[in-house]
Formats: structure tokens, C-alpha cells, sequence
């Protein structure tokens, strides 16, 4: 057995993504408790055919984790159970745990379950020489074996120590009765009181050594959390650490709160924020199953954003779990109202919860119980937890950063995208939470007050989102009837102008492009008209030109006439004196013509 | 002896005063083990003593009627109980010590002790 311990936890070890699963061969065989988280904290339950000890002190819940190991395993698991109680009787049993639906007297007669009411009365009982406890053997098993019970309770057996004496006694017979409950191959639940430094008043834990569990709780500002912790399982892996559990209607629940290791899955859709110049921002929205910090401070419009989210959630047609501290759903409904987010029809039509409690009702271990338990029966793929900062009221800093912790791993195991809001107080530093969980988000969305020329308007600011190129650029933030908006903000030498410097500006700036469109325009003409000017001036030269070329023509015309007219002159004259050419020729008519 | 009514016949008055009501008693014991036969030699000789003919003594084995063991309330082995007269009381052990037993039985005046 060692052996194949040592072997399962280096494996464990090596690989966190196998503990959840199936025992191997080797390892101990288990009866399950049916207890929600129990099995899971113990790897499968107690240890099958061996006594396990239940302690802690009284109204802790030992009783009832108890009944609730035989119920379940006669309803469930299809195991016989019998009850030895040595406190309460069968009638008083039956009325305690009926109002957690169990129907004691229903598996009776089934005979599913045998209730053995043990009466030890001190002053009833004279010791007169040696005794041992065969009575109480014969009792029990009589009724093992006439219903074929698999599961023993024993609640609380330390009372016989106050109805017999001789203690050195009891104790050979407790030793020699778990011993036998063993031979008899029943699953046994030993429950023990708590004792002064030790696990039971009587020292149960030194004969039951297989699996002890010990329940306690602790009041922290009044508010009462019940824990348990399994002090030592022999053979097998089993979660060390504290655990809150619940007893509620539906009987105990165990939560695992302790990281379950690093290895979620991660997802590389998007989903929307519901304010599509974020997506923008975020170059397509967050990342699916990421965990979102909207942070602030007072009126900044976390919730609005938060909203959004939502909203956007049900438009995709998934469910949203909306979990809110501070108001109530229909005040928040008016208010998303009111900037255009209609949160009402979705939770008509089903696709949003909303889970409004004060913080101070609970403790912290049981808001975190209760949120698994809401998720576990609702299945949102969205959550928003609306302010986180009011846990704060029902724990310090340290205590809510773990709760948180072990939210977002939860959330994140189950691929769960999640917007938490944090309110900032005006003191604080803007970059910081006041819980001091910004390590642990993906993507941390600053909602601020810029403060200027006497006014508040607020800003936002993405100032980290993991994975994803993100704009570095602050924008405004703006609630509108429309929802929120972000607008560009305007960086001026006296930096960040918003509001209705942001208003100023814009006017400048339309001014300024008046201005500067009247220059264009005013300049486009003056060309036109220089334009036109030498057109005209072109137009006229080219007139006079013509006017002075038609002229030249003319002239040129004339004197080429009077030229012909000298030559045909001449030429008559020439031939009237009868001159006579260079070839010594008489100038004829007939001559010239030929020339 | 087991399951059997074991009637002791009385042999010699008893040393008590006045008292005159029958006494009904029920030895359960757990199989026949030594301290099984201790017990029921040991309460057989106490009440011939100091009871005389005033009982009625019933052994029970309660291996043979398991059942009665949750009935009577019995968890240790051997007990004795005085179911009458009143008040019921329960006597466990080999009864050895006879002194507690007529203690308890209201059969020894208590300044004696």
C-alpha cells in the first residue's frame, strides 16, 4: 500500500490534471459519500470497509454528516445503513434531518436503514465485577446483517464513557468493536466529540486511524462559518487543507476551495463588452472565460459596464448570472433602464439570474459556496459579480483576495467569462484595488472622474488586458439614453480635455475648419478670376493680332499688286524702246511670257 | 442453561427487614463464556441469601435472542436488571461484588457499608 501511495504521488505530482481522476487499481477502494465536495476532497470518499472518525465539537454538523453518508448511501448507492445513536432517539433523529428532505422512517421500512437508539444512563447503571460490551455487538450486528447493512454510524459512541466507569474497559472494547467492524467489511462513521488538545475527549483517534475528519468552525465579525478538514487518510491522496461546508436544504455541501492548479483551458473567442468602441478598444472584445476588473470610483459607471456585459451576454443567447451586493435587481434594472440596457426582458425570458444578498448576511466561505453552488446549477458561461468590494464588510483584505481567488479559479476552471466591479475610494491610489486582486485579472478596465475646469467627467482607461494588442488611448466615457459611449478625448497642452472642454475645443476646432475652408474657397476664386483675367487679356491680344496680321495682309496684297504692275510696265517699256535682253534677244511678249 | 428460566427454590429466609415484594430479575448474558457462568453462580448464590424464595431470576442468552439486546437496552455483558420492585435498575459485570449488588438491591441497610 505504501508502495503504490509513493508511486500515485509522483504521478500526482507530475501531472495536477489526473487527480480528479478515477482511483487507479492500487488504490484504496472508496465508498462514496454522496456529500457534495466531500468525495472530491477525499478522492472518492471514505475508505470502504473501514471505520472513519468524525469529530468536532457540539452543532457542528457530525450527526447530520452521519445520516446524510447512510441516506445517500441507501438512495443513491444502493448501500444498507444502520444508525447506532447513543444521544438522540429514533423519533428525534427522523424530526431533525426531516426538514433536509430525508425521510428517515420511509427508508426503514424499505429497509434501507435501521435506527439503534442505545440508552446509557450513568445512574441507572451499578458495576459490580468484569463486563464487556457484547451487548453492544450482538445489537449491531443483528442489524448489519439483517438488512445486509454496508455503512455503520456510530453517533456518538464517546457516550458510553459517561455511562460506564471503568474506562480502561471501554477502551479494549472500542479497539476489539472497530476491529470487528472491519472484519465485518462495513463503512463506518465513528462520531466523536472534540476534546481539550486532542482530536476527541476520549482519544476515538488512536483506534480509528484509517480516515479522521474534523469539523470546527470559527466566527470571525460575528458571522459563524462552519469548516472541515481531513486530518489524515491512511492510504490514500486526500485534500489538507480547511474546508467551509454548508448545511442548507439540501443537506451539507463541502467546498474545495483550494486551487485546483494552473491548467484551465483557454479560449481565444471573444466575447462582447456591450460597448462596441470598447470591443474596438480591445480589438474584438474580451477574451472568453477571462476574468474582467472594472474598477472606479464612486458614480464612474462600473455597473453600467457591467450591465453591458450582461446585456451583451443574453443577446448572444447565453445565460448571465448577475450576482449583486449592493442593489437590488430592480433597482438595478430601473437604473440599466435608464441608460437604454432592458435587463428586465432577459430575465423574463430567462437568460439572466440575478442573486442580490447583503454580504454581511454570510460569511465569506459561504457567499463563495453559494456562488458555486448557483453557477453549478445555473451553468452561465457569463458572470458578473457587482461590487467585490463589498465583501470587504464580512472579511479583511487578505480573506476576500483568497475567497477571490478561489472564484476566479473556479470560474476560470469552468471557462466562465467573469466582470467583476471594484469600487475605488477617492484616496486611494487609482491603479490599485482596494482588495488587491489586479494580478489576478485578464483584462482591468479603469473607470475614472477627470477632473477640470470645474467639472467631473469621467474617463476610461484599459490598462491591461492580457493577451490581446489593446489601445493604449484614454477615452471618454459617456451615459448616454443610448448606453455608454466612448468618445475620443482631447489632448491639449493642459492635457486630457473632457467634458465640455472637450465640447470648447470641438467648437474651436469646427471654427478653425470654417476658417479654413473659407481660405480654400477664397483662394480657389481668386484664381478662377486671374484665371478669367488672362483669358480675357489672351482673347484681346489675339483680337488685335488678328486685326493688325488682316491688315499686314492687306498690304503686302497691295504692294505685290503694284509690283506686278511696275514689272508688266517696265517690261511694255522695254519693248516700246525695243531693248533687247542679255542673250541679245528681242524682248518680246512672247519672250516674257516664256520667262 | 441458555434461554432456560432457572428457579432457585428458597432454602433460608432472608436477613432483611419488613420488605416482602417479590423481586423480578433478568440476567442477560452474552454465551457461555467463564464470566457468563461467574455471573450466574455468583447473582444465583446472592439471591438465595438474601432473597430467599422472594424472586424470580430469568437467565437470557442473548446470543440466542439477539433481539432482546436492543429491546432490554443491553450493551454490556453480563447485566443484570431489577425490573422489579421499582426503581429499574442495572447491575453489569460478573457479579462479583456483592456488596454493590445488595446495595443496589435495596437488601443492605446503607450504614452498613
Amino acid at each position: 500500500m505504501k508502495r503504490a501511495f509513493k508511486k500515485l504521488t509522483k504521478r500526482q505530482l507530475g501531472n495536477g490534471a489526473s487527480r480528479s481522476r478515477a482511483p487507479r487499481h492500487e488504490q484504496l477502494e472508496k465508498a462514496p459519500t454522496g456529500i457534495q465536495g466531500l468525495d472530491e476532497i477525499t478522492f472518492g470518499g471514505l475508505p470502504k470497509g473501514r471505520p472513519t472518525l468524525i469529530c468536532g465539537s457540539a452543532g457542528f454538523g457530525k450527526t447530520l454528516m452521519g445520516v446524510e453518508f447512510l441516506v445517500r448511501g441507501a438512495m443513491e448507492y444502493g448501500e444498507p445503513g444502520v444508525l447506532m445513536a447513543f444521544e438522540e432517539t429514533e423519533a428525534e433523529l427522523a424530526k431533525n434531518v426531516a426538514s433536509l428532505g430525508y425521510d428517515l422512517y420511509d427508508l426503514i421500512e424499505k429497509k434501507k436503514l435501521i435506527i439503534d437508539y442505545v440508552h446509557v444512563e450513568r445512574s441507572e447503571i451499578e458495576e459490580a465485577g468484569e463486563y464487556d460490551l457484547e451487548g453492544l455487538f450482538i445489537r449491531l450486528g443483528l442489524a448489519i446483517d439483517s438488512i445486509g447493512a454496508k455503512r455503520v454510524v456510530l453517533d456518538t459512541i464517546e457516550a458510553i464513557f459517561s455511562g460506564f466507569p471503568n474506562a480502561n474497559i471501554l477502551r479494549a472494547e472500542l479497539r476489539r468493536l472497530f476491529r470487528w467492524l472491519k472484519t465485518k467489511g462495513v463503512t463506518a462513521v465513528i462520531t466523536g466529540e472534540r476534546g481539550e488538545g486532542a482530536l476527541t475527549r476520549h482519544g476515538l483517534e488512536e483506534y480509528v486511524s484509517d480516515c479522521v475528519i474534523l469539523l470546527d468552525h470559527r466566527v470571525n465579525d460575528q458571522m459563524s462559518t462552519r469548516r472541515l478538514r481531513v486530518v489524515k487518510y491512511r492510504g490514500s491522496l486526500h485534500g489538507t487543507n480547511e474546508y467551509p461546508f454548508l448545511i442548507d436544504e439540501e443537506g451539507i455541501s463541502v467546498l474545495p476551495v483550494t486551487s485546483l492548479g494552473l491548467d484551465h483551458k483557454i479560449s481565444f473567442e471573444r466575447v462582447s463588452s456591450g460597448v462596441q468602441r470598447l470591443d474596438a478598444m480591445l480589438g474584438g472584445g474580451y477574451y472568453r472565460g477571462s476574468t474582467i476588473l472594472v474598477s472606479g470610483t464612486a458614480g464612474t459607471g462600473k455597473s453600467s459596464m457591467a450591465g453591458h456585459f450582461a446585456e451583451a451576454a443574453c443577446r448572444a443567447g447565453e445565460r448571465c448570472l448577475y450576482v449583486a451586493s449592493e442593489e437590488s435587481p430592480d433597482q438595478i434594472m430601473r437604473n440599466m433602464h435608464s441608460i437604454g440596457i432592458d435587463l428586465a426582458g432577459w430575465v423574463k425570458k430567462g437568460l439572466l439570474k440575478f442573486d442580490a444578498e447583503r454580504p454581511n448576511i454570510y460569511g465569506l466561505e459561504m457567499h463563495l459556496l453559494r456562488i458555486h453552488k448557483l453557477i453549478s446549477q445555473y451553468q452561465p458561461p457569463a458572470v458578473v459579480l457587482d461590487p467585490i468590494t463589498n465583501y470587504l464588510a464580512v472579511g479583511d483584505q487578505l480573506e476576500v483576495k483568497s475567497m477571490l481567488i478561489r472564484l476566479i479559479d473556479f470560474l476560470k476552471s469552468k471557462g466562465i467569462t467573469a466582470v467583476f466591479t471594484s469600487l475605488t475610494h477617492g484616496g486611494d491610489a487609482m491603479e490599485g484595488t482596494v482588495i488587491g486582486v489586479s494580478s489576478l485579472i485578464d483584462t482591468w478596465l479603469l473607470l475614472r472622474d477627470i477632473e477640470s475646469n470645474g467639472e467631473r467627467n469621467r474617463g476610461l482607461y484599459v490598462i491591461k488586458s492580457r493577451g490581446m494588442a489593446h489601445s493604449n488611448q484614454i477615452r471618454e466615457f459617456l451615459l448616454t439614453s443610448k448606453g455608454a459611449q466612448l468618445l475620443d478625448v482631447y489632448l491639449g497642452a493642459e492635457g486630457v480635455l473632457t467634458g465640455s472642454a472637450r465640447v470648447a475645443q470641438e467648437a474651436k476646432e469646427t471654427a478653425a475648419a470654417i476658417l479654413r475652408q473659407q481660405e480654400i474657397e477664397r483662394r480657389q476664386r481668386e484664381l478662377d478670376r486671374k484665371r478669367a483675367a488672362l483669358d480675357a487679356q489672351i482673347a484681346a491680344l489675339r483680337a488685335s493680332y488678328e486685326v493688325e496680321s488682316q491688315e499686314l495682309e492687306m498690304g503686302l496684297a497691295e504692294e505685290r499688286l503694284r509690283e506686278e504692275k511696275l514689272a508688266a510696265d517696265r517690261l511694255d517699256m522695254a519693248r516700246i524702246r525695243r531693248a533687247d535682253d542679255e542673250n541679245g534677244r528681242w524682248k518680246s511678249k512672247n519672250n516674257r511670257k516664256q520667262s | 442453561m441458555s434461554n432456560s428460566k432457572v428457579r432457585v427454590e428458597k432454602e433460608y429466609g432472608a436477613d432483611v427487614d419488613g420488605a416482602d415484594d417479590t423481586y423480578v430479575l433478568r440476567l442477560y448474558i452474552a454465551g457461555t463464556t467463564p464470566r457468563s457462568t461467574r455471573a450466574v453462580m455468583n447473582i444465583k448464590e446472592i439471591c438465595e441469601k438474601a432473597l430467599a424464595s422472594r424472586y424470580d431470576l430469568e437467565v437470557i442468552d442473548i446470543y440466542q435472542q439477539p433481539s432482546l439486546a436492543k429491546d432490554c437496552q443491553i450493551i454490556a455483558a453480563p447485566t443484570l436488571i431489577k425490573e422489579l420492585p421499582p426503581p429499574l435498575r442495572k447491575f453489569i459485570g460478573d457479579m462479583s461484588n456483592t456488596e454493590k449488588i445488595l446495595l443496589g438491591l435495596d437488601l443492605k441497610p446503607k450504614e452498613h457499608v
